[in-house]
């Protein structure tokens, strides 16, 4: 098995070219939009974690002695109508948050992704079947599944987390079929075909990897309406129950309060306001420094 | 004697025989009430292989070479016709045993751009068609693709790297190591060096030349390049419109050719020499895929073309020792005084 | 719009451009000089790389933003080097034209041929739409389009791939530039549809006494279609001159290696190509001295110093090497062929 010598004399030195992951940091760090984003969505995350440990006082107690206090020393933020201290309301609220979020978007990841998978590898009916139940499934508005499933089952967090999981698979099921009928069309997967390679197989090995990118980015947005849709639900009084706190009830609870203590609906607003911002803010640098990087390499 | 130069040796049986293949697509339909229109990609395509040879199929945009191509390698069913490899057809086998056999025949791509999975590692594509035949554990593997990985010019540490990290000639050989490591018989190369810079196509070429010299490999060159097949083929079909319009050595083919499109491909050629002038060339109309008209289907740009060409197809007949053609015309198109080639 | 007929319509000095890469700034072109007068045609020829694409966008102004350009482009007397985009656009479409590589992506797949062929009428010209409608009939039936009048509400996706580029040179052409860039036009057409385009384009060029830039990666498209040539390697012109004076005898050691490791039909089987060894640089890493002294098999420890001055072979060709006498000496080239 010699090499021709002549073959190996002409090509030369393969010229190293860097790698695309360590530069990714590198140009990850310098964008603008990623490092904001970044920054914003890992404050929400560390309020969430540390509420686990700590907060300033109990999110539960409630102080009526001390309620609507201005923000001081003792209370940072001030305390709400039942006297509890509103910085622990926001970080354990946070938690709430999050874990709506990740559950969620989990589930929509889940279901939408391998049924979008799915319909672009096998194609045909089957392809027509899930399209067809993603879009009806679209058709309702995530509300009203809350509001149905909270009449059948009752309102509380894990109800909630199902209405938006499963409202979110629509998306992921479309993003999904459509980036993947694009790697399908690509010339490295007939050569995987041609080298006697399956549909499911290749599915996981070539078509999966080259989503990835478009996945990630679709997640944080989707996240990002999580967050919105647990807030919506919350301040229909859907989603989690009192006592534990949620952001989207302390609007509703303010609502009420608005003109007298126009802060209390700011702050959970902020709230809201800062997460979404930021997972959004992600979601655009991840799509920068993902795909047309990828697109560019040549 | 000339019948008897188109079958082979009772001894012998090709490596690949293609009978009468015919390819057709539904196209989208336009209206509810009438029937969607097909295209016509192969009208009819029957040609041998043998074991050891090469064979290169030239045609332009439309003449159904790419199909040709992807039946071949059995990506898709065709319409009729069979591709049976050392005897067995490629369609009707069982899935499994399709498996099996793409051992002996792989394929490399045109775009040397595209036919890597940017996210994989080399070490990965190239160990593909291995890993699809079966399981293998890794050291063996590895060895297997450091082996073809040397054959074709490039390094062991290669290996870990990934493609865009290397030039278009340097994926272009990962394709063709890729497409060695199964040990094939019959490699298809759709295209191979069309995507890459002049001075890298000769270095590729080459290496085909020498790994057909070393392992006794048979090519079935795709190209629009006659000088790619001249080079590396023993013996060339031109396709037109979905069917060969004329085949042979490269030698009878370019010094006496047989059939107006072989020409008019030979002229159109632009020569890098001196005092270049300037050749006018006519209009030409281009003839679509899905008209079924009657008659030769070169008629209509052919400067021979009379009544009887365009009312009846000629058949694909021997016009020279082992040199076929399907023109009416042919002896005089063979008569015409050879086309000019490059100087120096 | 001064000049005498014989003053160059666009002169070109020591053309520079400096571009970012994902490796850091690239010198994609450097001291690149030619000048065309009125009816001239000048073709660029060299693989991938070589900055010939570089140079033809630097000419239309079309380079992102972090581009740095040196050097002079004087249009007619008019500098366009550091011109504002807001007057470069005057230009482009107007003056100086371009038709690109691939056709199906150089038409907008959303409008009809008519009205991308009226754009640049209606853009530069005080034309009603009436008027640029006609006016693009009348360009689409001269670059050769069948049925010019109906067919003119179509849209791309509806012709073939040399029938857009048709288009495409109808684009071109319509507000009558002085100057015509043609990057690789016919790369992408198959090999009887080249010649017809490529004629279509000389006539067009003598016919409105325009000037033209031909771009290649094929000698033997250069060879047929213009008068004098460029050969580019890394970022720098190697051997420039007539065109048939180039192809009798080439100088210059990349020129002649690309010559060599052209297929020809006909020649022996079983021959071996002749190759150039090694690979292109790239343009971030680019040596010290001569571009191509990694690769050159008469190179000399001299060569690698600083980039060769252009040595004058004969009148008029001129070769960026120091060993013009071992390289001539070769002779490389179709001798009176």
């Amino acid at each position: 098995m010699s090499t021709p010598l002549s073959v190996s004399a002409e090509v030369g030195a393969a010229t190293a070219r860097p790698r695309l992951a360590t530069g990714f940091w590198r140009r990850a760090l310098r964008h603008r939009s990623f490092v904001t984003g970044g920054t914003l969505s890992l404050l929400v995350l560390c309020a969430a974690l540390l509420s686990l440990v700590w907060t300033p006082w109990s999110a539960y107690e409630i102080d009526v002695a001390s309620k609507l206090r201005p923000p001081s020393a003792a209370h940072w933020l001030g305390t709400d109508v039942l006297g509890r201290d509103i910085v622990s309301l926001l970080l354990v609220g946070a938690r709430s948050t999050i874990m709506v979020g990740i559950i969620a978007v989990g589930i929509g990841l889940t279901f939408g992704v391998c049924l979008g998978l799915i319909a672009a590898a096998r194609k045909g009916w089957t392809e027509e079947l899930i399209m067809r139940m993603s879009d009806f499934t679209f058709a309702f508005p995530a509300v009203l599944s809350a509001i149905m499933l909270a009449a059948v089952a009752g309102p509380g967090m894990v109800t909630s987390i199902i209405a938006i999981g499963i409202f979110q698979i629509p998306t992921l099921v479309r993003v999904t079929r459509g980036s993947a009928n694009a790697i399908w069309a690509r010339e490295f997967v007939l050569a995987a075909r041609a080298s006697g390679r399956g549909g499911f197989r290749i599915t996981i090995e070539h078509v999966l990897p080259n989503v990835l990118p478009i996945l990630i980015v679709q997640a944080t947005i989707q996240f990002a309406l999580a967050i919105l849709a647990e807030a919506a639900l919350s301040y229909l009084g859907l989603g989690t129950q009192p006592p534990q706190p949620s952001w989207g009830r302390m609007l509703n609870d303010a609502q009420t309060l608005l003109f007298q203590s126009p802060m209390l609906a700011v702050y959970p607003g902020a709230a809201i306001a800062v997460a979404v911002l930021g997972l959004n803010l992600l979601g655009d640098g991840l799509r920068d420094l993902l795909d047309p990087r990828l697109a560019r390499e040549r | 004697m000339t019948m008897l130069e188109q079958t082979p040796p009772p001894a012998e049986q090709p490596l690949l025989d293609v009978k009468d293949l015919m390819q057709s697509y539904t196209l989208p339909r336009e209206s509810v009430f009438k029937p969607a229109g097909q295209v016509h990609a192969l009208n009819g395509v029957t040609v041998q292989v043998m074991a050891g040879r090469s064979l290169g199929v030239v045609g332009e945009s439309g003449s159904g070479k790419s199909t040709f191509a992807r039946l071949v390698m059995a990506l898709e069913q065709p319409s009729s016709g069979s591709v049976l490899l050392m005897g067995s057809d490629l369609h009707r086998m069982p899935a499994d045993e399709l498996r099996r056999a793409r051992r002996d025949f792989q394929m490399v791509f045109q775009d040397p751009y595209g036919s890597l999975d940017p996210r994989q590692t080399i070490a990965r594509i190239v160990a593909e068609p291995l890993t699809a035949l079966g399981r293998m554990d890794r050291a063996t593997l590895r060895q297997r693709v450091a082996g073809v990985l040397r054959q074709v010019g490039l390094r062991d540490a290669d290996m870990d790297k990934f493609p865009h990290e290397f030039s278009g000639g340097q994926r272009q050989r990962i394709a063709i190591a890729r497409a060695l490591i199964t040990q094939p018989k019959l490699i298809v190369a759709d295209e191979p060096v069309s995507a890459l810079d002049v001075s890298v196509q000769a270095q590729v070429l080459n290496l085909l030349q020498d790994l057909q010299d070393q392992f006794g490999l048979s090519y079935i060159l795709i190209s629009h390049d006659l000088a790619v097949v001249d080079y590396l083929c023993d013996e060339v079909a031109v396709m037109y419109l979905g069917r060969i319009v004329e085949q042979g050595r490269p030698e009878d083919l370019f010094a006496h050719c047989a059939h107006p499109y072989t020409r008019a491909l030979l002229e159109a050629v632009p020569r890098a020499r001196a005092g270049g002038v300037r050749r006018r060339r006519g209009a030409q109309s281009i003839a679509s895929q899905s008209t079924g008209a009657t008659g030769c289907a070169y008629a209509s740009r052919c400067p021979l073309a009379d009544q009887h060409c365009r009312d009846t197809a000629p058949a694909l007949r021997n016009v020279g020792t082992a040199h076929l053609a399907a023109c009416h015309h042919a002896e005089a198109v063979m008569a015409l005084p050879p086309v000019s080639a490059e100087g120096g | 719009m001064s000049g005498s007929a014989n003053a160059p319509l666009i002169e070109v000095k020591d053309l520079g451009v400096r571009l970012n890469t994902s490796r850091g700034p690239a010198q994609a072109v450097r001291g690149v000089s030619f000048s065309l007068k009125r009816g001239e045609t000048l073709g660029l020829v060299g693989e991938s790389g070589c900055g010939k694409s570089v140079t033809a966008l630097a000419l239309m102004g079309l380079l992102p933003d972090s581009a740095v350009i040196s050097g002079s482009i004087r249009l007619d007397g008019s500098e366009l080097v550091g011109l504002s985009d807001a007057n470069y656009c005057k230009l482009r479409g107007n003056r100086i034209s371009m038709i690109f590589q691939e056709p199906m992506t150089a038409l907008n797949p959303m409008h009809t041929i008519g009205r991308q062929v009226a754009e640049p009428l209606r853009r530069h010209t005080n034309c009603s739409a009436g008027e640029a409608r006609k006016e693009a009939i009348a360009l689409l039936d001269r670059v050769g389009l069948p049925d010019a009048a109906k067919r003119v509400d179509a849209y791309p996706h509806q012709f073939s791939g040399g029938q857009r580029q048709r288009v495409t040179i109808a684009m071109a052409l319509a507000c009558q530039p002085d100057v015509l860039i043609a990057d690789e036009p016919t790369t992408a057409l198959d090999v009887t549809i080249q010649g017809q385009i490529l004629d279509l384009i000389a006539e067009l060029v003598a016919e409105r006494g325009m000037s033209m830039i031909l771009i290649s990666h094929d000698l033997g498209v250069i060879a047929e279609n213009v008068q004098r040539m460029m050969v580019m390697y890394g970022g720098t012109v190697v051997e420039s001159g007539a065109t048939d004076a180039v192809f009798t005898r080439m100088g210059h050691p990349y020129t002649q290696g690309l010559f060599r490791a052209r297929l020809r039909l006909g020649a022996q089987k079983g021959t071996r190509l002749k190759t150039i060894a090694g690979t292109v640089p790239e343009l971030a890493d680019l040596p010290a001295g001569c571009t191509f002294a990694d690769r050159c098999a008469i190179v000399e420890d001299r060569c690698r110093v600083a980039l060769p001055a252009v040595v004058d072979v004969s009148a008029g060709h001129g070769v960026r090497c120091l060993r013009t006498d071992a390289s001539m000496a070769e002779a490389v080239g179709t001798l009176g062929a």
